[in-house]
């Protein structure tokens, strides 16, 4: 079943077509890699899913309903999460009221105080952050923010799972660690849709990639597809040469 | 040690807030009536420094409306106790006075509070500007009055109800900080896109949270009213009104509840003593005091008592 879907979907910003008539699917329970250079318009179409935007023209359906017109908090509350390539985390709130304010209004319907405790403490397990429930989450290293973010966006209950840019910043052992958080998060039954710079995570992560290039969508198909693409290793190669040169 | 330390701290503030209460209380019995003057109009100040913080203060959105909403609570005196005689009871011109205002801000608050940063304070001042300009065409084209004079209420109903107010701003700006509502005004200070992408209907929050209030300095305006015996739209919606609360907020720290209230005593204490001997001084002063305050003490007043407690008690422990 297509759990998301997109029709068109298309972005300007001025003149800018950051998005430009972009079809897109996502099976339930896989995980989508979403790839393409700097200024691609990945984040433009995380914003655009979750409502940050509004597509114009373009539909966006979620479960086979139309949820274009829908604000942020309903989409979170029937089942989409995500995380942000710069993070937003409370910054002044300790670690567990971050992910207590995702469990106590991300839920529909609601949970009882106990029940969202309960729930937040759980993701902030799963997630290992469990030891520093009560640092303020401003202190935390990036990898740790990050973690956070993933933690507050799990304890929505979501059923898909938008993550941008997880691994940026992160050394090897922290990537590592992120790619194994993905899996169990797929594990869990949440579909999962990734942008992601880090190619080898990308490759072992996962099912399927949506390459994007100037707003548009240039290939789509199977890690091992998208390796050989010429397509995909022309606007790759042409990146370098650019910044090469 | 330990434990007695923390039970002792725990019932500290408490206790401390009760003899406060108390002190304020019988104030009528053992004051003179300078001092309950006095008192009244710091609680005013304390009042509208409270409920402008806890907007203002928790979800990062600096209102500018102050002196709107407590302009609304002046005229709703001004209408309902003219002069000659009361159309409802004072309590109920309070009350009226409170739900005015907060029905001007959820209208406003709906419209106006997609507008972020520096628009939104712009938007606020205007507001105050554009309902004296609006009272001032009313008075003159329509009711032909240039102002419009309250009755004589006593001085102790006064201190009292503005008391009674003051109460139920902290005891709300308390319950609303520990509850699940508090949290989402919190996370939308701290990170408006993050609070709504886990949930939470900003928009909602907000307006409901400026109404709220709003419905403090409306109810604070109406019972100030009757102080003022003569009102007309430049007393009303006297954008001073509007700036006090912050410098205030600020003087005091935001911190916790108590700093604004510290900022505001401790202002409006300064206000009517400096303004009736040095009326020269008294801006200029306050304005080296607040400058001293802004670069020196990053958390106001507050900010300072607490740190200097923490080296006292810090020393305590360190001799135990
Ligand atoms: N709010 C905005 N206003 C104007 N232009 C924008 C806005 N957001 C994004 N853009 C532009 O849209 C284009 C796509 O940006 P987007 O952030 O979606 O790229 P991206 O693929 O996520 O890139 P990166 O890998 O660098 O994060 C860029 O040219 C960007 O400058
Ligand atoms: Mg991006």
């Amino acid at each position: 079943m297509h759990i998301l879907e997109g029709e068109g979907v298309t972005k300007y910003f001025g003149g800018l077509a950051a998005v430009s008539n972009v079809d897109f699917y996502v099976e339930q329970g896989e995980v989508v890699g979403l790839i393409g250079p700097n200024g691609a318009g990945k984040t433009t179409l995380f914003n655009l899913i979750s409502a940050a935007l509004v597509p114009k023209p373009g539909i966006i359906k979620y479960k086979g309903k139309n949820i274009t017109r829908k604000k942020p908090h309903q989409i979170c509350r029937i089942g989409i999460a995500r995380t942000f390539q710069t993070v937003k985390i409370f910054a002044n709130m300790p670690v567990l009221q971050n992910v207590l304010a995702g469990s106590f209004f991300g839920t529909s319907p609601g949970m009882s105080s106990t029940d969202a405790t309960r729930e937040a403490l759980e993701s902030l397990e799963f997630v290992g952050l469990s030891d520093l429930a009560a640092t303020p989450a401003g202190d935390l290293t990036l990898a740790n923010q990050k973690r956070l973010e993933v933690a507050r966006a799990l304890a929505t209950r979501p059923e898909l799972l938008l993550l941008d840019e997880l691994m940026a910043g992160l050394n090897h052992t922290e990537i590592a660690e992120s790619m194994e958080l993905v899996k169990r998060i797929r594990d869990r039954g949440v579909t999962v849709v990734m942008i992601e710079h880090v190619m080898k995570a990308i490759m072992n992560v996962c099912d399927r990639i949506i390459v994007l290039h100037h707003g548009q969508k240039i290939a789509e198909g199977t890690p091992q597809e998208i390796a050989t693409s010429k397509t995909v290793i022309e606007v790759y190669l042409g990146e370098q040469t650019n910044a090469g040169s | 040690m330990n434990i007695t330390a923390f039970t002792f701290k725990k019932s500290l503030v408490p206790g401390l807030l009760l003899v406060i209460l108390v002190a304020l209380v019988t104030l009528p019995i053992y004051g003179s009536l300078y001092n309950v003057i006095l008192v009244t109009s710091i609680l005013m100040y304390a009042n509208l420094t409270v409920s402008w913080v806890l907007f203002s203060g928790s979800t990062g959105y600096m209102s500018l409306a102050t002196a709107a909403f407590f302009g609304i609570g002046i005229y709703a005196s001004a209408l309902f106790l003219p002069t000659t005689g009361a159309v409802f009871p004072v309590l109920v011109v309070v009350l009226i006075g409170g739900l005015a205002s907060s029905l001007v801000a959820l209208g406003v608050g709906a419209l106006t509070l997609r507008l972020r940063g520096i628009y939104f304070a712009i938007f606020t001042f205007v507001l105050v500007v554009l309902i004296m300009e609006l009272g001032i065409w009313w008075e003159l084209s329509v009711s032909h009055l240039l102002g419009r004079y309250v009755i004589l209420v006593d001085n102790n109903v006064i201190f009292y109800t503005m008391l009674g107010i003051f109460v139920l701003v902290m005891l709300t700006t308390f319950f609303i900080r520990r509850s699940k509502f508090g949290l989402a005004m919190r996370s939308i200070g701290e990170n408006e896109e993050a609070a709504s992408h886990i949930g939470i209907n900003v928009t909602m929050v907000k307006v409901i949270t400026f109404a709220i209030s709003a419905f403090f300095m409306g109810a604070t305006g109406a019972i100030w009213a009757t102080k003022l015996t003569y009102v007309d739209p430049h007393v009303a919606f006297n954008v001073l009104f509007s700036f006090m609360p912050v410098l205030m907020a600020i003087f005091g720290g935001m911190g916790n509840i108590y700093g604004p209230v510290i900022g505001a005593a401790l202002f409006a204490y300064l206000q009517e003593t400096l303004q009736t001997e040095f009326p020269e001084i008294y801006m200029i002063s306050f304005g080296f005091i607040l400058v001293a305050v802004i670069l020196y003490l990053p958390n106001g007043v507050l900010g300072l008592i607490q740190k200097l407690w923490k080296r006292i008690s810090g020393g305590k422990r360190a001799h135990t």
